[in-house]
């Protein structure tokens, strides 16, 4: 070990870090205003990186099949909804909007040839495509069972997880797949080379990572989730809708897992299923969080990338084993620290 | 086109229910078509709709079950396919660790199974369950033996090895440790790697710090190509060895010019137009059209090993026929038998011989030396 691979490897750290420290802020901001640990969250990264992979082959993916399909399952439901409780012109307005934006998606797709279209349009489409797909997940599959317990709501997020790595299976194929870099060139900073997909990831991170936290304090919508998770009942006395609340959350939370998957797409092959170990490695920066503090959560996250680096150095073999050990000596030492208090919701 | 891969999976599916009401032989294929291992699954699976018809003037039928890379899976769908359906044979599964779960049931009821894993370990040693099983997949000391020979002439004197940490891995590398000494090839880096790695920097750093004249990546599908574009973007000038693991088209395609100039031994589908005319040239030629015909891709190697399972059984069919009525355990011993006595025959993967030790069957007519140039594989 000299100084030079000490560098090689913690820039591997700090790229792997900042991917799970963006994961572990949404799953903490999905956890504290719905109670939902989002494990499709990895589905996200892992769709997103391939969606962008589809692309630059220029294959238009069938994924723009499914969203037509769930958004055609949500409108439907909606419209059920309104059956009841009587008609509603906005509402209708908004079930037509949905249906005109999955549709126009259909059609833009088929118009546009997708392997020339610049780098930055394909990410954006990929972002249109993906980002619904989140709160719509949230209407149809926890909004009807938004008051149940936290377990229930954990055990239909396992299952949501599995359907979309069968669906996902389906759309991608086996293979795998990995994009172009952003940018082509290498910095280098005396001895070592700096790749540049690293600096992008972590740059873009850091831009998510702020304008996050610029939202949620400075604007009302932002302050309004905050609420929801601070106190559920009292922010719906103040006029918070919950279902708002919980669809934000899920469309930040797939806005973050889909831009997450087209900053590691360029540096690593994604399979279908390589989102639910990402997303995992995420969680361990959660928890060692205590699932509520953003900042010990992102710093969390950075050292379980630092670790997973230098354990890959060291023992190849036990690199997992290293790394998801990590949660136990948090979970004891955040369970002899903090009393425990009973939710009576 | 997914319609277009269902419909002659539904044509054949509607023939064979036809068909249920005499007494046709049955065998039960087991693969992996979802889950982790769909890689391997998946052209196994459309093989399917490939296999004989018949044998020996019998229909045959085949069931085919999914195990989604699932061993506790693979044993249910083995014990269904013996006690419900009593199959006379059968395919399968896919995924090594699979397979030596199922050897015991296998042998148990007395049902010969033909497993198209990459172990070793199902065929070696024989005991007396694994008497039921035959391997339709080149040992890896095989394929290891053709690597080193050529590393020798190339005057390869150090080998790192990254391996992924699995069954494949491991194998290779218990195979590659005693190979390699006795060549006089020094191994000084053993490394390991999960599939679904997002960074293999520590592992190739590591191989890097010893400086080996070559390193061998043993890794299956597609998981072969991260540890070669590491070690390229790091600066590793030397030479790369792959395994037939690797012997896929994607890896060209994700791996782009860093595979230029890898070489690896593996079967002959992947060079047909180059390699000379012979019966198992023909065999694989006629394969790979003809599922490319159906899926509109070609096959992976993985398909051509249960394609040439179902070859083995209609080659030891009619011998079976005379021991006993498909359904009987007199059919099922008789075509162990008359497997075990499979000779000179062509399959996509090579010549089998097969004898009562060695139950996978190939000499060095099961592989050829490749190497990527200019994007494409070609004979080296």
């Amino acid at each position: 070990m000299n100084f030079q691979i000490a560098v090689l490897l913690g820039q591997d750290g700090v790229t792997n870090g900042a991917i799970y420290a963006l994961l572990a802020l949404s799953i903490i901001l999905v956890f504290t205003v719905t109670r939902i640990l989002l494990i499709p969250l990895g589905e996200f990264v892992t769709f997103g990186a391939l969606t962008m992979a589809s692309f630059q082959a220029g294959e238009p993916t069938a994924l723009m099949w499914v969203l037509l399909g769930l958004t055609l399952l949500d409108s439907a439901l909606d419209a059920w909804a309104m059956r009841e409780r009587g008609f509603d012109t906005r509402k209708l307005q908004i079930i037509g909007l949905k249906l005109g934006y999955a549709a126009g998606l259909v059609i833009l797709m088929h118009s546009l040839t997708l392997d020339q279209i610049p780098m930055f349009a394909q990410a954006l489409l990929t972002m249109l495509l993906l980002v619904p797909i989140g709160p719509v997940m949230y209407r149809i599959f926890f909004q009807p069972i938004a008051s149940a317990q936290p377990l229930v709501l954990l055990i239909v997020s396992i299952a949501v997880h599995v359907a979309m790595v069968g669906v996902g299976l389906l759309l991608f194929g086996p293979e795998g797949a990995r994009t172009q870099p952003f940018t082509d060139t290498a910095l280098s900073l005396g001895p070592v080379m700096l790749k540049s997909q690293t600096l992008w990831v972590i740059l873009v991170s850091i831009i998510l990572i702020v304008s996050l936290f610029l939202a949620f304090e400075r604007t009302l919508y932002g302050k309004a989730l905050r609420a929801t998770a601070v106190n559920r009942m009292g922010a719906r006395l103040m006029g918070i809708s919950p279902d708002f609340a919980g669809k934000a959350t899920f469309a930040l939370a797939a806005f973050i897992g889909v831009s997450s998957g087209i900053l590691i797409a360029p540096i690593t092959t994604l399979y279908f299923d390589s989102g639910f170990i990402i997303s995992l490695k995420g969680f361990v920066g959660a928890i060692i969080g205590g699932l509520v503090s953003y900042p010990v959560a992102a710093i969390g996250a950075v050292a379980v990338g630092m670790v997973e680096a230098f354990s890959m150095f060291w023992a190849s073999a036990y690199k997992e084993i290293i790394v998801f050990t990590l949660i136990i000596p948090f979970l004891l030492w955040r369970s002899l620290t903090s009393h425990h208090v009973e939710d009576d919701e | 086109m997914l319609s277009k891969k269902l419909l002659p999976v539904l044509l054949v599916g509607a023939t064979l229910g036809f068909n249920a009401a005499q007494a046709d032989i049955k065998i039960g294929v087991v693969t992996s078509a979802t889950g982790p291992i769909a890689l391997v699954g998946i052209p196994q699976k459309n093989t399917v709709a490939l296999l004989p018809d018949s044998a020996g003037g019998e229909k045959i039928r085949y069931i085919s079950l999914d195990d989604s890379s699932d061993p506790t899976a693979a044993v249910k769908a083995f014990k269904k396919l013996i006690d419900e359906e009593k199959v006379d044979a059968i395919i399968g599964p896919s995924g090594s660790a699979a397979a030596m779960g199922v050897i015991q049931f296998a042998a148990e009821s007395g049902t010969p199974m033909l497993a198209p894993v990459g172990t070793a370990a199902v065929v070696l040693p024989m005991t007396e369950q694994k008497k039921w099983v035959f391997k339709t997949t080149q040992n890896d000391d095989l394929i290891a033996a053709a690597l080193i020979e050529q590393m020798q002439k190339e005057g390869v004197k150090t080998l790192g090895l990254i391996g992924t940490a699995d069954p494949y891995g491991e194998n290779w590398e218990n195979v590659m440790s005693g190979l390699a000494s006795k060549a006089g090839i020094k191994i000084v880096a053993t490394e390991s790697f999960q599939r679904q790695d997002t960074s293999m920097t520590g592992q190739s750093l590591k191989v890097l710090m010893t400086n080996p004249d070559a390193v061998l990546i043993a890794a299956p599908g597609s998981s072969s190509v991260m540890p070669q574009t590491t070690l390229k973007d790091q600066g590793y000038k030397g030479q790369i060895y792959q395994t037939h693991g690797a012997a896929l088209d994607p890896f060209l395609r994700l791996g782009g010019k860093a595979t230029e100039g890898t070489i690896l031994a593996a079967s002959m589908m992947l060079v047909l137009d180059e390699v000379p005319d012979s019966a198992a040239k023909e065999t694989a030629t006629h394969y790979v059209d003809t599922y490319t015909r159906i899926y509109g891709n070609p096959p992976a190697t993985f398909g051509g090993n249960v394609y040439d399972a179902g070859l083995l059984l209609k080659n030891a069919i009619p011998a079976a026929l005379e021991k006993g009525k498909p359904g009987t355990p007199e059919f099922r011993a008789g075509l162990r038998d008359a497997l075990e006595k499979t000779k000179e025959m062509p399959g996509t993967q090579g010549v089998y011989n097969m004898t009562p030790e060695d139950h996978s069957g190939f000499d060095e007519r099961g592989r050829v030396m490749i190497t990527v140039k200019d994007g494409d594989w070609k004979l080296l």
